[in-house]
């Protein structure tokens, strides 16, 4: 895989790190705007959920006092962009009260520790 | 080193806007490429001819377009974020029946896969914001 990297039909590791709430401003929005359109790129796609970020993939959002629209459900249909790998930063679940059960979609809970050592993996870290 | 460089806040508001500025500055100067800059989020304000900074103060909009015309830059603003916030070019004027376009000198619009190809074909892609 990263043989090719800068070449043509190169294929990349992609993070994308999501730190903030969904709603109060348009990070977690236009952030997975840029998932969904870079997976027509075919590259070696990852998403990590951290700090307030984790709220993103919280079950039961209910938007309609804020008049914005819950996107949400937007996450489970990932999986159809081959967009498989979702990790979410455990002390940040944790200390939010939240469990896997909570969450719209399978994810991989993994220490700070661990999502450092996937970072050090990416050739490209793009964070919301 | 081929730099791609994305741009995530708004000018005046926050200094990511300048930062990105200074380093891009700087990595022409000492020699480095740089692929292209990609305006997102709020950083599509950046591409706006109608900023009209207090005559003491740096202009960053007419900073970006010096720039790009001495250095050939490819200062690309993303459609979906300048859609949201009235960041129009004469055709996107045209399409969605605007009496204005805005965009500055060298300022191009195009769409969030230009950000993904700058990922791709540079060395680093480097993210200024919050």
């Amino acid at each position: 895989m990263s043989e090719e990297m800068g070449g043509e039909g190169a294929v990349k590791k992609f993070m994308y790190i999501n730190r903030k709430a969904p709603y109060g401003t348009i990070y977690a929005l236009e952030s997975l705007e840029v998932v969904l359109i870079g997976a027509a790129f075919d590259q070696d796609v990852s998403l990590v959920f951290m700090d307030d970020g984790v709220y993103q993939l919280k079950k039961g959002q209910d938007t309609g006092g804020v008049d914005m629209k819950n996107f949400s459900p937007t996450y489970r249909a990932l999986e159809g962009y081959d967009v498989e790998k979702l990790y979410v930063e455990k002390e940040s679940m944790e200390a939010r009260g939240l469990t896997p059960d909570d969450l719209v979609v399978p994810v991989e809970v993994k220490t700070s520790g661990e999502i450092s050592a996937l970072m050090e993996e990416q050739d490209v870290i793009l964070s919301f | 080193m081929k730099f791609g460089i994305m741009v995530n806040e708004g000018p005046y508001t926050h200094q990511a806007a300048d930062t990105a500025y200074h380093f891009v500055k700087a990595a022409l100067d000492k020699g480095h490429e740089i692929y292209r800059v990609f305006f997102y989020h709020d950083g599509v304000n950046n591409g706006t001819r109608l900023t009209t900074p207090p005559q003491d103060d740096r202009n960053i909009v007419e900073r970006w377009s010096k720039l790009a015309e001495e250095h050939g830059l490819d200062l690309v603003v993303c459609v979906a974020a300048a859609q949201r916030r009235g960041i129009v070019d004469p055709d996107e004027a045209k399409r969605h029946g605007k009496d204005a376009d805005n965009i500055a000198p060298g300022f191009r619009i195009s769409g969030l896969g230009q950000l993904i190809e700058a990922g791709i074909q540079s060395d680093r892609l480097v993210v200024f914001g919050d």
